[in-house]
């Protein structure tokens, strides 16, 4: 027994031996690194390139439109061939509309969802519906696109006959309803993650499941909840296809919600498919657009971040 | 008198005091809190709980001995039916809670555990501040009044024996304080309904010595105003502490008497061979 095992142990590192000094495999362990940090700066890279691009270009914007003219003009007119007006509150004020409605809408009812998927629904039920609620996020844009305006809005109209076909309400809700399973899922995570000894804790002086939930759970995942809302309404900011199609295009800067308007992101939309040519100042107007659009969605980030961290319980 | 045992927590001294402690010291019989007749319960298809009979005195001190396993955080959980919690389990007999079956359909679970309190083996606070934390029981039973808060908060605290070292940081979260303060702003939460029964399962075995004496001394204030049912692992601390001592084993109570009794002439040859530690 012995002298065989040893036997075959000298047999298994001839072998190993042997494939050691096969020349490929030498290569391949000092290429790899090389493919994976190249491939790492490449995603870096890219990023950083398209900053500075957008920099740049909107610099160039800035040096043929005042840059107060641009953040305190009332209105956006780059079209009107005389005497073009950059001002990009309307814009501003038609992307808070859209977020502000979907906001309206997913989070009560995300926040609902969760409440009842983390403390009410049974094992059973929360494996069927959690799913579901995660394929309603993959669900492209552009459907949503065309369900806000040939659904919602029609349907819409019987109840507010006023409403216009190109409005703010519309895009509103479906991008709402869009934002509304993360909002759902990302604060059920946060709501399960709660020990259930602190739920037991408060079952255990005569607290109510609803008291346990509302005064214990909620409190307790309040930051995991509010970066989810933060997340959201960066997307919902950032979200286009829907307001291109359901939202119009005609920026205003009225304060109702049932007339046309036009969001940053369907502003660069507008241009791109069209026919502004380079160089042009509209051509350079869609950068400064976009590098508000990302100031918008950075500090949305940053701030969940920042919420996450300094509101994190500790249990 | 009971306590005359309790200084002497070595065995052997137990043993050789066996014969020497008197039969009876005369017992006055008090109110039964909660009464157990043939208390069966299952998880699924695990039998737990086997025919138990056990009355709880009213301002005692029972402890619940046993081996891992034996039934006893079952039974205590059973008392203000957090055991229900599991899913699939299945009682059959009676626990009256001062003459009233716990498990009637009538009983609101609510009801019961705003009587009966319990603390837990591991600290629990919520992740809110002091205050809120033992602020939280009044306040859900309906109790708004600041000024009455106030007042609450500080005599539960005070009776949690913690009063003097959080009153100075009461808007704190309860997770910056030691697990042995954790605990005692569990029991002060606990304290804050004012309950007629607290339930202690395992409540020091989180805790370091001290901490652990701490809890102990508190319990043995505490006794004067409220009954307590207190699981342990710790046959030293039962005997420490309790007034009447349950052995668990096997989901059956072997042996239920007073401490003294059961640590030094125990009936049952089980009873004697776990306390002497030869098992368990």
């Amino acid at each position: 027994m012995s002298s065989q095992g040893i036997e075959k142990k000298q047999s298994v590192q001839e072998l190993i031996a042997q494939s050691r000094n096969k020349k490929g495999k030498k290569i391949i362990e000092k290429l790899m690194p090389l493919i994976l940090i190249i491939t790492a700066f490449i995603s870096v890279l890219t990023t950083i390139g398209i900053i500075f691009t957008l920099i740049f270009e909107t610099f160039e914007f800035f040096q043929r439109v005042s840059i107060t003219d641009y953040l305190f003009g009332t209105e956006w007119l780059p079209f009107s061939g005389s005497e073009p007006l950059y001002g990009v509150l309307p814009l501003i004020l038609g992307t808070l509309k859209v977020s502000v409605i979907a906001a309206c809408v997913a989070v009560p009812l995300g926040i609902a969802a969760a409440v009842y998927l983390s403390e009410y629904a049974s094992d059973k039920t929360r494996r069927i519906i959690k799913p579901i609620l995660e394929v309603l996020a993959g669900v492209p844009t552009i459907v949503y696109g065309f369900f806000a305006l040939t659904f919602v809005t029609p349907l819409l109209q019987q109840l507010i006959p006023s409403l216009k076909i190109f409005n703010a309400l519309s895009p509103g809700i479906v991008v709402g309803i869009m934002i509304l399973p993360m909002i759902a899922s990302l604060s059920e995570d946060a709501m399960s993650s709660v020990p259930n000894s602190i739920r037991e804790g408060a079952l255990a002086i005569g607290a109510t499941k609803l008291e346990v939930a509302l005064k214990v759970v909620l409190p307790a995942a309040l930051s995991g909840i509010i970066s989810s809302v933060v997340l959201a309404v960066s997307r919902a900011i950032g979200e286009t296809m829907i307001v291109s199609l359901a939202g119009g295009a005609t920026p205003n800067f009225e304060f109702n919600v049932t007339g046309s308007i036009q969001t940053m992101t369907a502003y660069i939309v507008q241009v791109s498919s069209g026919d502004a040519g380079y160089g042009t100042t509209i051509y350079y107007s869609i950068y400064a657009v976009g590098f508000t659009l990302f100031i918008f969605t950075l500090s949305m980030n940053l701030l969940a971040q920042y919420i996450s961290k300094r509101f994190r319980e500790e249990y | 008198m009971v306590e005359l045992m309790i200084k002497n927590s070595d065995q052997i001294n137990m043993k050789s005091q066996k014969q020497a402690v008197s039969p009876m010291i005369n017992r006055v019989e008090k109110n039964t809190v909660f009464g157990t007749k043939n208390f069966n319960l299952w998880y699924g298809e695990h039998h737990a709980l086997k025919d138990i009979q056990l009355d709880i005195k009213e301002n005692d001190v029972t402890a619940i001995i046993g081996p891992s396993g034996c039934g006893k955080s079952t039974y205590i959980k059973a008392l203000n039916r957090m055991v229900e919690l599991v899913p699939i389990v299945k009682t059959s007999g009676e626990i009256n809670y001062r003459g009233r079956n716990i498990f009637d359909s009538s009983y609101e679970v609510e009801e019961l555990r705003t009587k009966v309190g319990m603390v837990f083996q591991k600290p629990n606070p919520f992740p809110k501040s002091i205050y809120d934390n033992i602020a939280y029981g009044p306040r859900i039973h309906g109790i708004k009044n600041k000024k009455i808060l106030d007042e609450i908060v500080e005599k539960s605290l005070r009776g949690a024996a913690i009063w003097d070292e959080v009153k100075d940081r009461l808007n704190q979260n309860a997770y910056g304080l030691s697990g042995g303060q954790q605990q005692r702003i569990c029991i002060a939460r606990c304290l804050a309904i004012e309950p007629d029964v607290i339930l202690m399962d395992e409540p020091t075995s989180a805790l370091d010595p001290i901490s652990t004496l701490k809890v102990e001394e508190l319990v043995q204030e505490l006794k004067d105003n409220y009954s307590i049912v207190i699981v342990t692992h710790n046959m030293q601390q039962a005997a420490r502490i309790s007034d009447k001592t349950a052995f668990f084993l096997n989901g059956e109570v072997v042996e239920f008497d007073y401490t003294d009794k059961i640590f030094s002439t125990p009936r049952d040859g089980r009873t004697e061979d776990y306390i002497s530690g030869r098992f368990g």
